[in-house]
């Protein structure tokens, strides 16, 4: 635990803010288009219409708005997740669910033709909730009930199977693939920005419900018993919690794609920086998580330069050294 | 009654086995449906010859037409459906047993995603603006050795810490194949749609345009493994037993797991190789297996491989005829059986 004090954290929050807003603007003027500082500020002063003004607003503040909200989502559903399942490498990724939203969507696009983006958000909702429901459940079967072994395991095979289907009607339909191949990829480039509204307001309830619940996280993570004791309805605030990763990890799938990796990445450097008080976790994990996306997001545009990596490739190229990390020290200390 | 006959080759018994009466018998019936199976999807198809008739052609009685379809056609794929699916049976089942499992499988310790996306990279860089490949597609079944030893080798060397754990071996594997799918998606997003379907297809798994030169490259390969498997079947007996009691009783715990492992790896990277990612085969025949033979490793390998291979030879031809003209790959069929059954066991399983 770094901040100890209160103070400390409290200013670590505002460093954080201040630097995430730093990344959106970094975000903003550095890309394959040259533009700067100046001309992004020009955009929203004195706005003339050149090709870069229309770059700025139509294609980079949008991608800095999503990366942003994606970021936050998915760093926040990942620490209620690993609070949830007692499970240090739990994250929307590994447990599936990326995967179940991305049988859904393609699913819709070719069997029921839905391309409509307010349809798409729906149906990774319930692809993400239908998955998540599935792998909690199986990898709860059993005498000794949810161990983070089954879980994680049950989430892989989850995983495999809602990854085989999809690739099984990417095959019968090319139509499909060519219209979501560059959804499965896990990006943030080309989305609109109707796409975040469509999401925004789940996306923001969510935000809120989970700093609301932080203080009942924290009880239920001594242990379920003594959260009883505590007089804690465990079973309400277990349904809550899960309810509210669906709409993040859900949320941000319809909007970005798969994007891997932040979910177990953040809440570890989070919980190593605050220690284990969920009402401060959750609010450094939002911003920490925005952060990395969008940092993310600018280094994809670098690597490959003139084409783009998908984001989702940086994050796990990033995330997975850190996975292989957390794995070697074990579940115990964790 | 003696359930076990007991067999000794050499003087002193060098080699011994015992022989389990009743697996004796199922592995038997196992063989006699796997030739029916062999013989009634050969005959199935565009155009259809009944058993008979493929019986006849086999030994070249056959008309000339009957001769093409059956020899050039469909027999290539049919053995090398049945191959694959052994040596992904046989993976899967000395992996459960190393890893004391029952989830564990080729397909979750990233050995898979290892070669897919050595396959896709491999389209992308040897292709030409105009899509073609630039080598020759022989060699696409090297690249996904190469990429699923690699990988393997890779999990085991991130999992090592004073010896390998399985669960550590499990954990490594599925956050690397995270990253082998991340990847995969790269390579697919940045070359030409074409290819991506391509890959697509490979990643699935089928086994669709074999050849007789895949045949004699893939069989040699994987009766060779088998037949060593199944000597290494007696330590794998050990190994189930956990950690400290196969120390205890003198087994040299650390090298025979990372010499089951290499196994593994062989079998699955060469499967692989020729068919592509085909799913849950490595993780159902094993199961099923032990449900017809018991856990004694003996009886199980050569089991769950014949279960293994009668399960890709039938998702095959579902893939082929039932929604014909379309191609379904078998990939996509395995998982469909597969991941339910996985469900069933899971539920079966729940109080044991």
């Amino acid at each position: 635990m770094v901040l100890k004090s209160k103070q400390a954290k409290v200013t670590g929050l505002i460093i954080g803010i201040i630097m995430l807003l730093f990344s959106m603007c970094a975000s903003i003027v550095y890309g394959y288009t040259d533009t700067s500082w100046k001309m992004a500020y020009e955009t929203f002063t004195t706005f003339n219409g050149s090709n870069e003004h229309i770059i700025i607003e139509t294609i980079r503040l949008p991608r800095a708005l999503i990366a942003a909200s994606v970021g936050a989502s998915l760093g926040i559903a990942g620490a209620l997740m690993q609070a949830l399942t007692k499970n240090p490498l739990a994250s929307p990724g590994i447990f599936g669910v990326n995967a179940g939203a991305g049988f859904f969507i393609v699913a819709a696009v070719s069997i029921f033709s839905i391309n409509s983006l307010q349809a798409f958000t729906w149906v990774a909702f319930v692809g993400a909730a239908f998955a998540a429901f599935l792998v909690y459940f199986i990898g709860s079967l059993g005498r000794e009930g949810l161990t983070p072994m089954k879980l994680t395991l049950a989430g892989a095979a989850m995983a495999a199977m809602f990854s085989s289907f999809t690739q099984g009607l990417l095959v019968i339909d090319e139509m499909a693939l060519d219209q979501v191949l560059f959804w499965l990829a896990g990006s943030i480039q080309g989305r609109k920005l109707e796409m975040l509204t469509s999401v925004l307001p789940y996306l923001g309830v969510a935000w809120i419900a989970s700093l609301l619940l932080a203080n009942k996280i924290n009880i239920l993570s001594m242990g379920e018993d003594v959260a009883k004791g505590l007089g804690q309805r465990t079973g309400t605030v277990k349904l809550l919690t899960a309810i509210t990763i669906i709409l993040l990890a859900g949320g941000a799938v319809a909007v970005a794609g798969p994007i891997g990796f932040i979910g177990i990445v953040i809440p570890h450097l989070v919980r190593a920086l605050v220690g284990n008080d969920h009402r401060w976790i959750l609010p450094f994990c939002g911003i920490l998580g925005g952060i990395l996306l969008l940092i993310a997001d600018i280094s994809a545009r670098y690597i490959v330069m003139p084409e783009e990596v998908p984001v989702g490739v940086m994050t796990a190229l990033i995330g997975t050294p850190f996975f292989i990390y957390v794995a070697r020290k074990g579940f115990r200390k964790a | 009654m003696k359930k076990y006959k007991s067999l000794r080759i050499g003087k002193s018994g060098a080699i011994s086995f015992l022989i389990d009466k009743k697996a004796l018998l199922t592995i038997l019936i196992l063989i006699a449906v796997a030739i029916i199976l062999f013989l009634v999807s050969t005959g199935l198809g565009e155009m259809k010859i009944d058993p008979i008739t493929v019986v006849k052609t086999l030994f070249g009685y056959g008309t000339r037409m009957e001769q093409l379809v059956v020899t050039s056609f469909r027999l290539p794929r049919i053995i090398i459906a049945f191959l694959v699916g052994m040596a992904l049976a046989a993976a899967g089942s000395i992996l459960q047993g190393m890893i004391r499992n029952p989830l564990a499988s080729p397909d979750i310790l990233g050995i898979t995603g290892g070669a897919s996306v050595a396959v896709v990279a491999f389209l992308a860089v040897f292709s030409n603006s105009s899509n073609a490949l630039t080598v020759s597609v022989k060699w696409m079944p090297v690249a996904a050795f190469l990429g699923a030893t690699v990988i393997a080798f890779l999990v085991y060397i991130l999992a090592w810490k004073n010896g390998v754990t399985p669960i550590r071996l499990v954990l490594i594997g599925i956050g690397v194949s995270a990253l082998t799918q991340a990847l995969t998606t790269t390579f697919m997003v940045m070359g030409p749609i074409y290819q991506a379907s391509q890959a697509n297809i490979w990643i699935t798994g089928t086994v669709n345009g074999s050849t007789w030169a895949n045949v004699h490259i893939l069989s040699p390969v994987v009766l060779i493994l088998l037949i060593l498997c199944i000597m290494l079947a007696r330590n794998l007996n050990i190994q189930e037993l956990g950690e400290e009691l196969a120390t205890g009783v003198g087994s040299a715990v650390q090298k025979q797991r990372f010499i089951l492992l290499l196994a593994a790896t062989a079998l699955t990277g060469s499967a692989v190789a020729f068919a592509g990612g085909i799913g849950f085969v490595g993780l159902m025949a094993p199961h099923m297996a032990r449900r017809l033979v018991g856990s004694a490793f003996g009886a199980l390998l050569p089991t769950a491989a014949l279960l293994g291979g009668i399960l890709v030879m039938l998702a095959d031809l579902i893939g082929r005829t039932v929604f014909s003209p379309i191609e379904v790959p078998a990939g996509v069929f395995t998982a469909a059986i597969g991941a339910p059954y996985f469900i069933y066991l899971l539920y079966k399983s729940r109080n044991s």
